[in-house]
């Protein structure tokens, strides 16, 4: 491993943004400071370097689906699009409900070696939303994140035990908050668009209602509570009520419901086709709002890759969800206008907190491990391609702003401007 | 002639004159008017019947009854044309045993006149068919003749003939111009 | 126009162009011979991928009467079951030269994809409860046949029309001819949300009956998907149905139409069904016309004006 230097870059830094040349080595941030030299100099002028993108939301696709994608080319993905670390949902086949499942995933993504791969675990076993899974055993093999995601945890009392449990061991457990009963039957936003297409919708209520019902469980249990893929102005207001009564309660965004809205369903384009579902204009705002306020901790993509054939079917026939872990920070960038503090917080910082990944998500400073980006802030760009195995995006032909130009993992460059030179394992 | 220069060679008196010939012609030829029925094809065939009509009636005293026919459901060349769309097909009365004058402003290749024959036995069994054309441009891709022309006009293939009535355009007159196919 | 969708964005020009063409092919139909060769030599393919005995029959005439031949398509005898994509299905049918699709799917936009997916025209023929635009194209030529131009007509729409792809199409054909359009319905039977939609709703149907120059009746099922959305029939048919009761208080001159087929005694009393002012049976005289004047539109020609 030979130095790299990053040049005339503006650093985010403990003490916050200052101008400055970054050097690595072994692995390593070795020092911050102006005309630095070394074996490798990379132009970083009009960017901010800052600790490399976290997500607290990634389908791999392995073990189980993976002609869709699987831990290399989902780590490629990663990679191109700034991040260092991807927590990895546990709805594969077989589920993560158990330590073993967790450490060969961990594993496969340490051999892969382009971005650190955390498993999180399911909640119940099978996510079958019966019983508990082996959380002990996950929790001991390194998982902190807990969730059914693809499935809610339906049942009051097992997301009960969940959240006592996992609180003792410092765990926290996401809920993919859709109710089965007002969502059975639908395949978008209840609203205007739902209307005219005539087709079934899912209301705003299918998402507050498990929320509501969940910091119930929150306040009487003192657990650790994660909202997936906040989609109502609704849930923003009770994740803030919440956050100010003291419920240790965290959320996130995707950058597709921060961009889209359901107007873009008007010609029933699986394209756009996600669960929750893309709701109304007043809620993409209020999303964009607690983002921009913090009520919002984080961004995660929730990167949800399908294979062309089964996407190209009727919308109502096809799966949910997008790639994006490429254009994430672009996304949030040209919608959300945050300035480079919030924007490292809300991409990196507040992800790896929540998710408690070492060495990542922290401010550059000397002999901090070297997981960075460097993010050009202005420079225009359409997106075109992917390196991810699905092409299942809704962003090509979009003119973003902003774009990760350089992502280093553990001192070595993973990805330039979108490409990823090593050979995926 | 210049490219796309027209020049006018039947004017409203040329064309006034030559519907009056063609209907005493007619009536020549058919012995008088019982059983005649004069179809004018869409679109300016149409006017130009019921003008035929009103002379017919001027000379024999009674009317002839004129209906007319839209051939856009029966041209053998869909694929090559535009979108149409279909105008109005009236034909008053019974066709049978009766003799029909089919009546066009232009005959050209004939492909039109073929379409028209097969719309009219679609809708009835004349005794026999004639053709009144305004104007004869040669140029015949099938093996048909006009009984009744009002004016014979050699043109090469790639001029065009323009026909306008006042029923249906701001003027009146048939003009030749180069550099176009009609 | 490359394809017949849906009636959400038909300008009037086109509209009053089409039903004008219709009307002719309605006296085609009427001749000793109503036969046209327009068509001749190509071929109109009928994919109903869910069941229907009439749209089918009134397509396959249509292309019929413009000497176009046909092939029929339905589920159950097909690969379709034995797992094969919709794609793969269209595109096969396709391969073996047909020139222009009429789709019928319960998936909303099926018709759509399917436009993607081809380089022919395609007509839907129903989508989920989405469009049936050439049913709206029969109702209107119905109607004009009836009371000439429809501006300031004013129909009811009546029954099911949230679940109702027949009244989200004959909605905005109505509207767009200037008709004034009344929803009237329960409101679990009403759409969802009807912001900016053309129309008035209400619950009340004896409230705006008297007002009324059409009456357009759904058909009604007690039950959808498992769930009713309604207490029972008898309950429907003492709030909405068209009783004799009814129909007598209706102008003398009102108009009754349904997109068939009837229930007879629950959305349309028995009686009722059959009288004069029914005008169900020219609704599907209309419908080959109709049909053959969009299959005329899309396959006669080679390009747009």
């Amino acid at each position: 491993m030979s130095d790299v230097v990053l040049t005339g870059g503006t650093v985010l830094t403990p003490q916050g943004p200052e101008d400055g040349d970054v050097r690595i080595a072994a692995g390593a941030v070795a020092e911050i400071g102006t005309n630095l030299d070394g074996a490798a100099v990379i132009d970083c002028s009009g960017t901010w370097i800052g600790p490399g993108f976290v997500d607290l939301h990634t389908h791999l696709r392995e073990p189980g689906h993976e002609w869709k994608e699987d831990i290399g080319s989902g780590s490629a993905a990663a990679a191109a699009g700034g991040y260092t670390a991807v927590v990895a949902m546990p709805n594969t086949d077989p589920p993560t409900d158990a330590g073993h499942l967790a450490r060969y995933i961990a594993d496969r993504g340490r051999r892969t070696g382009l971005v650190e791969v955390v498993p999180a675990g399911t909640v119940s076993l099978g996510r079958q939303g019966e019983k508990l899974a082996h959380l002990d055993e996950l929790s001991d093999a390194g998982v902190t994140v807990f969730t059914d995601d693809g499935d809610v945890v339906a049942d009051a009392g097992l997301m009960r035990q969940a959240l006592d449990y996992l609180a003792g061991r410092d765990g926290i457990v996401a809920q993919h908050a859709v109710d089965t009963g007002l969502s059975r039957g639908g395949s978008m936003h209840e609203g205007a668009v739902s209307s005219r297409l005539g087709m079934y919708g899912i209301p705003a209520a299918a998402e507050t209602v498990i929320i509501a019902r969940d910091l119930e469980l929150v306040e009487l249990t003192g657990g650790r509570y994660h909202v997936q893929h906040v989609s109502t102005a609704g849930a923003v207001a009770m994740i803030a009520e919440a956050k100010g009564r003291g419920l240790r309660v965290t959320a996130e965004v995707t950058p597709h419901h921060l961009m889209f809205d359901d107007t873009a369903l008007r010609a029933a384009d699986p394209t756009y086709k996600m669960m929750p579902p893309l709701r109304s204009s007043e809620d993409r705002s209020a999303l964009v709002s607690g983002l921009q306020s913090g009520v919002i901790d984080a961004v995660a993509t929730d990167h949800a890759p399908h294979a062309a054939h089964e996407t190209d079917v009727p919308f109502e026939h096809a799966p949910n969800g997008v790639i994006g872990l490429e254009w994430a920070a672009a996304v949030v960038n040209t919608i959300a206008g945050l300035d480079m503090v919030a924007f490292f917080d809300r991409m990196a910082e507040a992800p790896a907190r929540i998710a408690g990944i070492a060495g990542h998500g922290a401010r550059v400073a000397p002999g901090i491990p070297a997981n960075l980006v460097v993010f050009d802030p202005s420079v225009e760009w359409v997106p075109s391609d992917t390196v991810s195995q699905s092409t299942n995006a809704p962003y090509f032909g979009v003119p973003l702003q902003g774009r990760a130009l350089v992502t280093i993992f553990r001192g070595e460059v993973t990805a330039r401007t979108g490409s990823v030179p090593t050979e995926v394992s | 002639m210049g490219p796309n220069e027209s020049r006018r060679v039947l004017d409203a008196g040329d064309i006034g004159r030559a519907t009056r010939r063609i209907a005493h012609e007619i009536l020549e030829q058919n012995r008088g008017s019982s059983d005649l029925f004069l179809i004018g094809i869409h679109t300016r065939g149409a006017p130009l019947a019921t003008r035929l009509g009103e002379a017919i009636e001027e000379i024999e005293g009674k009317a002839v009854p004129v209906g007319c026919l839209d051939i856009g459901l029966y041209r053998d060349d869909l694929d090559l044309r535009p979108k149409t769309r279909i105008g109005k097909t009236e034909v008053p009365e019974d066709l049978d045993d009766a003799t029909v004058v089919l009546v066009d402003d232009v005959l050209f290749t004939g492909r039109t006149i073929r379409a028209a024959l097969d719309a009219l036995s679609d809708l009835g069994r004349p005794a026999r068919v004639q053709l009144a054309a305004l104007v004869d441009r040669g140029h015949r891709e099938l093996p048909i003749r006009a009984d009744f022309v009002g004016k014979n006009l050699p043109t090469s293939h790639d001029e065009r003939v323009t026909v306008r009535l006042s029923e249906t355009d701001d003027d009146e007159g048939v003009w030749i111009e180069r550099g176009g196919t009609a | 126009m490359n394809h017949f969708l849906t009636t959400e964005d038909i300008e009037r020009a086109d509209l009053d162009s089409l039903l004008g063409e219709a009307q002719e092919f309605v006296d085609v139909l009427g001749r000793p011979i109503p036969k046209v060769p327009a068509l001749r030599g190509k071929t109109v393919a009928t994919m109903f991928f869910e069941p229907s005995t009439r749209t089918k029959l009134s397509f396959e005439k249509a292309a019929k009467a413009l000497s176009a031949d046909t092939m029929s398509f339905s589920p159950g005898t097909s690969a379709l079951t034995k797992g094969e994509s919709l794609k793969d299905t269209v595109q096969t049918i396709r391969a073996m030269g047909v020139d222009l699709m009429v789709v019928r799917h319960k998936a909303t936009g099926a018709a759509w994809r399917i436009a993607e997916w081809l380089d022919i025209p395609i007509v839907n023929g129903g989508d989920g409860a989405h469009q049936h635009p050439t049913q709206a194209l029969l109702d209107c030529l119905t109607l004009q046949q009836r009371f000439g131009a429809l501006d300031g007509v004013r129909i009811a729409i009546v029954g099911d029309i949230r679940h109702s792809r027949v009244a989200r199409s004959d909605i905005f054909a109505f509207t767009t001819l200037g008709a004034e359009v009344t929803l009237v319905g329960p409101r679990t039977l009403l759409p969802s949300d009807l912001e900016g939609w053309p129309v008035r709703a209400t619950e009340h149907f004896d409230e705006v009956l008297e007002e009324l120059d059409a009456v357009y009746l759904l058909r009604v099922q007690a039950e959808r998907g498992g769930t009713s959305v309604f207490p029972s029939l008898p309950e429907y048919v003492r709030r909405y149905g068209l009783t004799r009761e009814r129909y007598a208080r209706l102008k003398p001159d009102a108009a009754i139409l349904h997109p068939g087929p009837m229930n007879r005694g629950v959305e349309i009393a028995d009686a009722v069904a059959d009288s004069p002012r029914s005008l169900v049976l020219n609704q599907v005289t209309n419908g080959v016309a109709v049909r053959m004047a969009v299959l005329f539109r899309l396959l006669g020609g080679d390009h747009d004006v």
